[in-house]
């Protein structure tokens, strides 16, 4: 499926979301709450087959934490990118998608671990690189007490 | 006294209890600073728990604070034995961002630093992991042959394992005068030597009973757990971004994706030792071909991206290598991710060693080829 095509296909069948073109590949914005049924929807759905997440990541924005995830299909070769707000910065929490690609489970781990994102129904949500009293270094607010240089 | 060993052997209501044994962080077979928290039944591998981070360097948060032409020369320290390719896709990132079209001369200077890269990459998994599996020669002839090509990498960016020779726009520096002989001499003398590395592991019946049928991904498993690289394309998961994706010179050369079907170690040992071939066709193509021209482009002297977001997916020897990166704009990135294979790579081996004993799990890590920064970061 071209670009075009699949933009037109999410515009029509999830109204409710944002669907743009961005600089490289069609992303679409979807509410938080509405997410994990989104994912199951275009990961069973044969014309668009997303049965590959390259990548998940999380970014800090001022007043939202974001989840993007980076998928492809492997059969029909497209790529998306999916947004998901969080409510908000204090309590941020989001579904897992680690029923349907068991890799989500490592890389929500590590947004855990970096970025304070909690995943609802998560698997085994743990820190992977940081001691459970550190705080979550990827926010911009971020302050390292002990390692801070002062000019 | 032996009917009483019989008996014990044959109950099954005899069970041991299951208990937890941590491999690693130093051990040898996990080639760093990797444990492995395994839940046994006697030998028997219940569960895997990977617990990463001893060398969590930060290097994601140290890119905030960074400018683009800065940020290649970080990236070497990811994965080391990839470095070339860890640089390229930063810079392939931002050429594309700012639209500049680089030199063919460039295209093809990195493809060939690519390939020369992975071929280094893969005698060195090749050499470690038959030490790993007990054969020790293996390592002594690997870093043998695998010294010319380091001495082909320092003579033109004098360094010999973190290259640091990509940069926005094009290479550091031109290619040694000897290059392109050293390079043919090689070339030559590598496809000597490989019969001999098959002679001695491939072909060798304890090496086949110990990684046939051992962990066996399946395809449909390999897609799920995002396993990619020869890893993934050893279970026929055709995923290689230097076919599907191409970038550099890689659109100009022609060369076979190599895909297997087993999805076990043996498999996996034997694509790598497939695309070690494939590699040197690659760069025999190349290397003749060096257009004349410049070997960089002048980039501006404060890189700025326009606001938006970007994604450069490239082949490192472990798999796919993503570079995720938000601009908002200013001469440093907003946030910047980088998407390594091994991370993907290394929590499907819970999935396939379960049930396999702690030997069997060693050879499973060895044909994994991890390398303990790219997981870390």
């Amino acid at each position: 499926m071209t670009n075009e095509q699949l933009i037109e296909k999410l515009t029509s069948a999830y109204p409710a979301a944002v669907v743009k073109m961005g600089s490289q590949y069609p992303e679409i914005t979807v509410s938080f709450d509405k997410l994990h049924a989104f994912m199951l929807d275009i990961k069973t759905d044969s014309q668009l087959d997303f049965d590959f997440l390259v990548c998940e990541s999380g970014v800090d924005y001022p007043v939202f934490l974001q989840v993007v995830y980076h998928l492809e299909s492997t059969s029909l070769k497209h790529f998306l990118v999916v947004k998901a707000n969080t409510e908000n910065r204090e309590t941020p929490a989001i579904d897992s998608v680690a029923d349907i690609w068991p890799t989500a489970e490592f890389h929500e781990n590590e947004i855990y671990d970096l970025l304070g994102i909690k995943f609802n129904n998560h698997p085994h949500l743990r820190r992977i690189f940081l001691d459970e009293n550190w705080g979550f270094p990827l926010r911009k607010d971020y302050k390292d007490d002990i390692h801070v240089v002062e000019r | 006294m032996a009917e009483i060993l019989e008996r014990i052997v044959t109950d099954d209501e005899i069970k041991t209890d299951e208990y937890l044994v941590n491999m690693g962080p130093q051990h040898p077979s996990t080639h760093g600073v990797l444990r492995l928290l395994l839940k046994l039944e006697g030998e028997i591998v219940h569960n895997v728990e990977p617990h990463v981070g001893y060398i969590h360097s930060g290097i994601e948060k140290m890119t905030e604070a960074l400018s683009y032409p800065q940020i290649p020369h970080l990236t070497d320290r990811m994965d080391y034995l990839s470095s070339h390719m860890n640089n390229e896709a930063v810079c392939l990132l931002v050429e594309n961002a700012l639209q500049v079209e680089v030199p063919d001369r460039v295209k093809y200077i990195r493809t060939i630093f690519d390939e020369l890269q992975r071929l280094a990459s893969h005698q060195l998994w090749w050499c470690a992991s038959g030490m790993d599996l007990g054969a020790l020669t293996a390592f002594f002839y690997g870093l043998r042959d695998r010294e010319d090509i380091l001495d082909i990498f320092e003579e033109t960016c004098g360094a010999r394992l973190t290259l640091n020779y990509s940069v926005p726009g094009g290479v550091m520096f031109d290619i040694h005068p000897n290059f392109q002989t050293k390079v043919k001499a090689f070339i030559k003398k590598f496809r000597t030597k490989i019969p001999e590395y098959d002679k001695l592991l491939t072909g060798n019946i304890i090496f086949q009973n110990r990684t046939k049928g051992v962990g066996v991904l399946t395809k449909e498993d390999a897609i799920a757990f995002g396993v990619t690289g020869p890893t993934g394309r050893a279970s026929g998961f055709s995923c290689d971004v230097r076919k599907h994706h191409p970038y550099s010179a890689y659109p100009l050369v022609k060369f076979e994706e190599k895909l297997g079907t087993d999805g076990d170690s043996f498999m996996r040992w034997q694509l790598r030792m497939d695309e070690m071939r494939e590699s040197l066709n690659i760069i025999e193509q190349l290397i003749d071909n060096i257009p004349e021209g410049d070997y960089a482009v002048k980039m501006k002297g404060v890189v700025k991206l326009p606001e938006g977001e970007y994604y450069q997916r490239v082949e490192t020897a472990r798999g796919e290598f993503g570079v995720y990166v938000v601009s908002d704009g200013k001469k440093n990135p907003y946030r910047v991710k980088f998407r390594s294979p091994g991370f993907s790579n290394l929590f499907a081996i819970n999935h396939i060693a379960k049930g396999w004993k702690i030997a069997d799990l060693v050879a499973i890590m060895a044909t994994f080829d991890l390398v303990i920064p790219d997981i870390d970061r």
